[in-house]
């Protein structure tokens, strides 16, 4: 299979997620970065009190948990969880935008996600850089986990 | 002047400068009163504030767009007549990770010289532990005249040439975590690395990391124990000119509130350019490990 992709490519949907940001005045790009905050979804029932075992994105200025699962194929779906607390809604929004632009897609397709998506959304100058830092090093770490979960199924 | 406002009874040298979460649920709806709230994350204001309550964003509204600085006066200027607040408005403060950011608002209206500011003990975690009304409504505010004022950035901020020139002169207290005074670490953990090239501490800082002044519940401590940490375990004493610092001046903004307010100290200067000014400078002398070190002679 394509480990490498050769060319970086928005999947569709966070695409159409970034359009959205960008049809907005900045005043608005912030609310529309509340309502992913208020729409992420809780992680499953299963990952109750067990967020010590998911991974820590420690670039976060909250802390931030995340998990991948994998369905069996080469290229396998990838499901993205994500569980951050609501007083942390800067965090939460990203965390909406990449679960709801990336869960769901191939691995191929994650890998080949632009590393500079976090600025695409408009938002620098409402935003520190620290927060865009936390946005980026969240996607950072999620090609990561694939990454090694790609080496890890191809040597078996 | 605001004096027609109230002052809450605390046992602190300025209480004048502090009022509890139910001062706020009687004199919030005052029309000389405005209450700010100032968080670093700046999206929390829109999950629900306090009635009334108005936003401000330490990063986009205190923060001069390009130069690493505060806005000048005529923004100042417009920023608070933007926010209802005249000369004479009683200005509240409160936000989340125990009142750091409140502090620095607090402190950034201080520098202009507003007569009235007061912050929240406790902050917004107290507030909604205490189960009182949150709301998202964003309060129609009408724009009011602030006068343009100087800012006086030598009274209550201290610039890097204050802080060299001092060296072993003057006490300087460190108020980050113990493993960033170290230099263990040059950021906070689990907050991201900022890109301080060198790790360590002023030399001659005491380190005092500013959560041992509040109370889990985000409240300040008491005078007491306050005037234990600081005037002896730190070795203040009666002291004055003591200088605070911690990575962008956020955290040493609390910890400047509760030496110029609670205690009393009269002359206390908050370096702002911290440990992101001073871990870049080029040939600043730095300290590592857990003694505060000497001045170079």
């Amino acid at each position: 299979m394509e480990r490498i992709p050769l060319a970086a490519q928005t999947p569709q949907v966070l695409q159409e997620i970034i359009d959205d940001f960008q049809e907005m005045y900045e005043p608005e790009r912030l609310e529309l970065l509340l309502e992913f905050s208020d729409n992420l979804p809780e992680p499953p029932e299963r990952y109750a009190g067990h967020e010590d075992a998911m991974e820590q994105v420690v670039e976060c200025q909250t802390p931030l948990f995340l998990a991948l699962e994998y369905s069996e194929a080469d290229d396998p779906e990838v499901t993205v969880v994500i569980s951050a607390p609501p007083e942390a809604p800067t965090t939460r929004g990203f965390a909406g935008v990449i679960l709801e632009g990336l869960s769901g897609q191939r691995a191929s397709t994650i890998l080949a996600v632009p590393d500079d998506i976090p600025n695409k959304l408009g938002l620098a100058s409402a935003l520190t850089p620290l927060r865009l830092n936390g946005m980026s090093a969240l996607l950072g770490r999620i090609k990561r986990n694939i990454t090694e979960h790609l080496a890890h199924e191809h040597a078996r | 002047m605001s004096s027609h406002i109230p002052v809450e009874s605390w046992d602190y040298a300025h209480p004048e400068k502090l009022v509890s979460t139910q001062w706020v649920a009687e004199h919030k709806s005052n029309p000389n009163v405005v209450v700010l709230e100032s968080n670093e994350d700046t999206l929390l204001y829109s999950t629900g504030h306090i009635p009334g309550a108005v936003k401000i964003d330490w990063h986009t509204e205190l923060n001069d767009p390009v130069t690493r600085d505060f806005i000048g006066p005529e923004a100042f200027a417009k920023m608070a007549g933007s926010k209802g607040i005249t000369r004479e408005t009683t200005v509240i403060f409160y936000g989340d990770k125990s009142n750091w950011w409140a502090a620095y608002a607090l402190w950034v209206f201080t520098l202009y010289g507003h007569p009235d500011v007061r912050l929240i003990n406790g902050g917004r975690d107290k507030w909604i532990a205490e189960g009182r009304e949150v709301t998202r409504d964003v309060p129609q505010v009408t724009e009011v005249d602030y006068p343009v004022v100087e800012r006086d950035d030598v009274t209550e901020r201290a610039d890097k040439s204050d802080v060299l020139e001092n060296l072993g002169a003057l006490p300087l207290i460190d108020v980050r975590s113990p493993a960033e005074y170290t230099g263990e670490t040059t950021h906070m953990a689990g907050y991201p690395q900022e890109g301080t090239l060198r790790g360590g501490h002023i030399p001659t800082a005491e380190s005092v990391p500013w959560a041992t002044a509040a109370n889990e519940d985000g409240t300040f401590k008491s005078r007491q124990e306050l005037t234990k940490l600081y005037a002896e375990d730190a070795g203040l004493g009666k002291s004055d000119n003591v200088i605070a610092y911690c990575r962008i001046g956020e955290r040493s903004a609390h910890t400047w509130f509760v030496l110029r307010y609670l205690l009393g100290y009269e002359s206390v200067r908050n370096y702002d350019g911290s440990w992101t000014e001073w871990g870049n400078s080029v040939g600043v002398p730095i300290v590592v490990g857990a003694e505060p070190g000497q001045a170079p002679k």
